[in-house]
């Protein structure tokens, strides 16, 4: 099962922090900043394994990659595999790609709310039910046009905020 | 319509959430007081009537809560107000707010039940979507009761969309809800049968997940799952069934036959690293009796272990550290790889392969392999260093030292590693000096060297990470002074104006050393002058000794603590070892024997001015110590200077004297302290306590919280009644106070037989006092560590070295067999009762148990499976109850073809559980009880007792139809 995913830049400020199980904000906080300071002390090129036990419980492992200027983690159990939950961070960074065409970080910073869409259908609950960027992007895009035909009857604040933001 | 209008320009007026992460990033200075102006807009905004208004203020709540770790619980029941919007984007922010902020105490979780439930039968997928992935987090014991049947629903649900995440939800809902199993795990297992990739990825992962808490119910789906690891085309799906197996494998040994083969075939075939690993790793775990399986996993490893990737070779160094215990040849043969690890830049190869090292090392090669890994720790960084220490020293001492031979050569080990810069094993080595000491007699007179090279080295008293050491080399030395070859230079040292750099605890150590050695010193003076006779205080002597004997008894070996009381106690049975002198050390024992004269001989040369100046030199550091801030060290230091000042009177008084009596008082004084110090501290079993009979009318249980109150203010009375009233017995009163002793540290003494002699040695240490004149300046070279400067040779040296005697590993005799390690007879360790893991959710794994048990039933019986079972199994209940025994032994006709049921087809298995079901059936009618039973958690446990030796049958006759 995995047990958290996040996504952090280099200088440890979060941008995507999803926890599958409970745990209060704090310890959130708390989990984020470890994680981080372990994974700046390490070198380039070298292994995406860390020890996670110390800071996520017994059996927790720690697979991350460093892409650009953002850390993608994943912190899991003794039920997956090390090497597919590589390739898991693979799909979800290429559907990112996809997504918002040549991801960067400041595509993760201003799209909250589709990132967790995008993880949301790859993870589900903890467990992994697609692996296929393909197939996350047809749901994802589904779910967003749906977001905004139901939000196109509020026509105002539509408006409005299209034109805010232009 | 105030309210409308000012909804309305709230609405104008509001920040979206981009509004929001744009601002905060243009806020360079001051983060937290923008979050908290936000949060009251918030605040503002989501007492909002508008949905709009609403939804948006809690989407950036979220995003504030997620990212910046704000507080969101007191927005709970505004989550619950958009959830319940029919708009699907307000929908979304709902769900999503309530699965990051609700946990099982959020009180209005009791009211988005029917929410949820609309929502799950709606007929938009992306609606009962997010419904669905609201409950795979949040989902609690009543929500899961109460959404139970809807989502029995969704388990058949034409669209894959929504069936697989239902099956996902299941998880958390079997979790938190076991008798949710009664109703959908029928329909959780057809949905193994699926053609969809999907839907099969989610049962799987969910047979995977419940496998890990408890993997025997599961056993008899090893069919199906079989079934899957040959067709599966799917390296996710692979990947999970072979986790399952993994965990099943070892409950049914008919099991490895049958999945070996395919497992094999995957390894050799796949190109997906991860399945090809999860191969390797099922196979080194759970099938290493398939000895041809095993070596192609470890041909695998090999490939891995030399690859580019530090992935692959992590995880390869990972799949060897797992094969270790059972296939130390797999470690041997890949050796040169892991060795050449030792040097990686990626510290976690580093650790594994260091493990792996350690995995190798025998008695044979433990020697080669600590010296070259001291050279790596020399040259790592300290956190590598480290590492490298701790594994050498608990490798080394593991079951009291079993891979050690030469134990001069391991104490002078443990010597240097002490002295390397970054050592911060302090703890342990300080811990294996004293045990050493205390369980090897032969390592003592190296041990005492090691102690002395320590202490006398003033710059190691800088080190805080050595002080712990300096405590055990304290110790050691002034424990068995006897074999130390200068006890003038060893006063000198321990006595060293940086002493004042320790703490007080450890100067106390030092303290009582100085103590033992002066006396030693006074002992070997007066008996130079004295001769043979010295019957006076042989009664006293022979008390102690009877003492002596009452602890060796329950404690150590019979060991002896000087050399001269150590050959008459062979003599005499220990009775009145005074009266003999130095010059019955021709019967020591060989190994030491001119150690030991050279020990004698330094001791002959006491001269009567040499003792007034030791005793000078004493009683004048010791007086600036009684002034000591902390209680340990001036209670010592008193007793010091004061016996000194004893001593030092009548010595000085007698010179010129040569009369048979002089030094009576004296002589007596030493010869009881010596007596005390002769004890012999040995290992003490942990269990110890537990054999000591509590004596009558004393309360074990009492609270004694208040003692500390009534004795924290008591300041420790200082021990002058020895030389007032003489014999040491008379010390025992004060004696008891003061526990503290570095002796208790070393060897904790918890036998009632030797708590009598345990406070006389206690009060005897507080006794002396004195003082010495000057402190030498002179301190021989510190010892350095030696580093070996060529490091870069290393890897290859080690490599040959492992080889070498790996190869031989019967290498030629060694000089001198392995000394005695003392052992109590019952283990030092009280041996870890082999417990098997229990299983965790009792309730979970009976449940399932039971459907799958009575599954043939709940077929025919779908829409009401309970009653029927209750109804049909009441009157069965004793032969389920009777069976366990029989059953057990019957396990080998079940394993015959059930007769009822010859043809085997696939479809023959429902009908083969049915026939069999008389056997299972016999604990339904409890099981029943149990569902209206508040002690659920009770009655699951007798349920499982019970239910346990029949899994055993009912899985008999799935075997073989899986077998055919």
């Amino acid at each position: 099962m995995i047990r958290a995913v996040l996504v952090m830049n280099t200088q440890g400020k979060p941008r995507l922090a999803k926890f599958y199980e409970f745990l209060p904000v704090e310890k959130q906080q708390e989990i984020i900043r470890n994680v981080f300071a372990v994974l700046c002390s390490r070198p380039e090129h070298v292994s995406n394994f860390v020890d996670a036990e110390s800071f996520f419980g017994p059996d927790a492992r720690l697979v991350y990659k460093h892409l650009a200027t953002l850390y993608f983690v994943f912190i899991f159990d003794g039920s997956e595999n090390e090497l597919a939950m590589l390739d898991l961070i693979q799909v979800f960074v290429e559907t990112l790609d996809k997504c918002f065409r040549n991801v960067c970080e400041l595509d993760v910073v201003f799209n909250y709310s589709k990132m967790h869409t995008i993880l949301d259908e790859i993870i589900f609950g903890g467990q992994v039910l697609e692996t296929s960027s393909t197939e996350v992007m047809k749901a994802v895009e589904e779910i967003s046009k749906l977001d905004a035909a139901s939000s196109a009857i509020n026509l105002v604040p539509k408006s409005v905020s299209s034109w805010r933001s232009r | 319509m105030a309210g409308s209008s000012s909804s309305i320009m709230d609405n104008l007026f509001q920040r979206t959430l981009d509004d929001l992460i744009k601002s905060m990033r243009l806020q360079l200075l001051n983060e937290s007081t923008f979050i908290s102006k936000s949060i009251e807009d918030i605040r503002r905004e989501i007492k909002s009537t508008d949905p709009q208004t609403k939804s948006t203020a809690l989407q950036k709540l979220t995003y504030l809560s997620a990212i910046h770790g704000v507080d969101m619980s007191w927005a709970s029941f505004h989550v619950v107000e958009v959830m319940s919007s029919s708009l699907f984007s307000h929908k979304r922010i709902g769900y999503h707010a309530a699965s990051i902020s609700f946990h099982d105490s959020t009180p209005v979780l009791l009211l988005i039940t029917n929410q949820l439930r609309k929502d799950l039968s709606s007929t938009n997928h992306f609606h009962a979507s997010l419904a669905l992935h609201c409950l795979s987090t949040i989902a609690t014991l009543d929500l899961s009761r109460d959404l139970t049947p809807d989502l029995f629903n969704l388990l058949s649900s034409s669209r894959v969309f929504i069936r697989n995440k239902a099956i996902a939800v299941v998880l958390r809902v079997f979790d938190k809800y076991p008798d949710a199993v009664r109703v959908c795990f029928k329909r959780l297992v057809e949905n193994l049968e699926s053609s969809d990739p999907h839907v099969v990825t989610a049962v799987i992962g969910v047979f995977c997940e419940l496998s890990s808490k408890d993997p025997r119910p599961y056993l008899q789906l090893a069919p199906e799952f079989h079934r899957i690891l040959v067709n599966s085309k799917n390296n996710w799906i692979l990947i999970k069934v072979l986790k399952i197996f993994a965990r099943l494998a070892p409950l049914e040994p008919r099991l490895g036959k049958k999945i070996v083969e395919p497992i094999c075939e995957h390894i050799r075939r796949s190109g997906a690293k991860s399945l090809v690993f999860e191969c390797v790793r099922i196979v080194i775990t759970s099938l290493s009796d398939h000895e041809s399986a095993v070596k192609l996993a470890v041909s695998k490893i090999r490939e891995l272990l030399v690859d580019q990737d530090p992935n692959l070779r992590y995880l390869g160094l990972h799949a060897l550290s797992v094969a270790a215990p059972k296939h130390l040849w797999a470690v041997l043969e890949n050796k040169d790889a892991v060795i050449k690890s030792l040097d990686d830049e990626d510290s976690n190869i580093k650790i594994e392969s260091l493990r792996l090292l350690m995995a190798m090392v025998s008695e044979s090669n433990v020697v080669e392999i600590s010296r070259v890994l001291l050279n790596y720790a020399l040259k790592s960084d300290p956190e590598f260093c480290n590492e490298i220490l701790g594994s050498v020293l608990t490798t080394c001492g593991r079951n009291d030292y079993e891979i050690i031979v030469d134990f001069d050569w391991y104490v002078s080990l443990l010597g240097e590693m002490a002295t390397i810069p970054h050592c911060q094993k302090d703890e342990e080595i300080e811990n294996q000096l004293i045990d050493i000491g205390m369980r090897v007699k032969d390592a003592r007179l190296q041990l005492v060297r090691v102690a002395r090279d320590l202490l006398i080295d003033p710059a190691l008293l800088g080190n805080v990470y050595l002080h712990r050491i300096l405590c055990a080399a304290a110790w050691v030395a002034g424990e068995y002074v006897q074999l130390v070859r200068n006890p003038l230079e060893l006063i000198d040292a321990l006595v060293q104006p940086r002493t004042n750099l320790l703490p007080p605890s450890i100067r106390a150590v030092y303290i009582n050393s100085v103590l033992k050695v002066l006396c030693f010193c006074l002992d070997c003076y007066l008996d130079q002058d004295e001769g043979t006779a010295s019957s006076y205080c042989g009664n006293l002597a022979g008390g102690q000794s009877e003492m002596f004997l009452v602890k060796t008894h329950t404690e150590a070996p019979e060991l002896v603590a000087t050399t001269r009381e150590g050959s008459n106690y062979e003599q005499d049975e220990g009775f009145n070892p005074r009266n003999t002198t130095i010059e019955s050390s021709d019967d020591l024992s060989d190994e030491n024997d001119t150690d030991r004269v050279g020990t004698l001989l330094s001791m002959k040369n006491f001269t009567h001015e040499s003792v007034v100046s030791l005793l000078n030199r004493i009683e004048l550091i010791f007086s600036s110590l009684t002034a000591n801030q902390d209680v340990e060290v001036l209670e010592r230091a008193r007793n010091i200077f004061a016996f000194v000042q004893l001593v030092k009177a009548e010595i000085i008084d007698n010179s010129g004297q040569n009369v048979d009596k002089k030094y009576t008082q004296v002589s007596a004084v030493i010869k009881s302290i010596r007596d005390a110090f002769s004890m012999e501290l040995g290992p003490v079993s942990i269990s110890a306590q537990g054999r000591v009979a509590v004596p009558d009318g004393l309360v074990l249980n009492e609270n004694l919280d208040d003692l500390k109150a009534i004795c924290g203010d008591i300041e420790l009375p200082s021990s002058s009644s020895f030389y007032t009233g003489g014999p040491q017995f008379g010390t025992a009163s004060d004696a008891s106070l003061s526990n503290l002793l570095k002796n208790d540290e070393s060897g904790p003494s918890n036998e009632s037989t030797s708590l009598l002699e345990h406070r006389k040695r206690h009060g005897l240490y507080y006794l002396a006092s004195d003082k010495s004149e000057t402190v030498p300046n002179d301190y021989p070279p510190a010892n350095d560590p030696k580093a070996n400067s060529n490091i870069n040779d290393e890897a290859d040296a080690l490599a040959k070295l492992t080889e070498q005697s790996l190869l031989l590993k019967k290498r030629t005799n060694q000089m001198k067999p392995r000394p005695v390690v003392v052992k109590l007879d019952d283990g030092d360790a009280a041996p870890i009762p082999d417990k098997r893991p229990e299983p965790i959710n009792d309730s979970l794994s009976g449940a399932i148990k039971d459907v799958l048990g009575s599954e043939a039933n709940l077929s025919v019986s779908r829409s009401n499976p309970l009653d029927k079972s209750s109804t049909k199994r009441k009157g069965k209940k004793k032969l389920g109850t009777n069976l366990p025994s029989e059953m057990k032994e019957n396990l080998g006709d079940a394993e015959k073809p059930d007769p009822e049921n010859p043809n085997p087809s696939s479809k023959s298995k429902e009908r083969r559980r049915r026939g069999k079901e008389k056997i299972v059936e016999g604990e339904e009618p409890e099981q029943r009880g149990k569902k209206k039973s508040s002690h659920r958690h009770g009655r699951h446990k007798t349920h499982q007792r019970a239910n346990s030796p029949l899994n055993v049958v009912s899985q008999a006759p799935v075997i073989p139809d899986f077998l055919l």
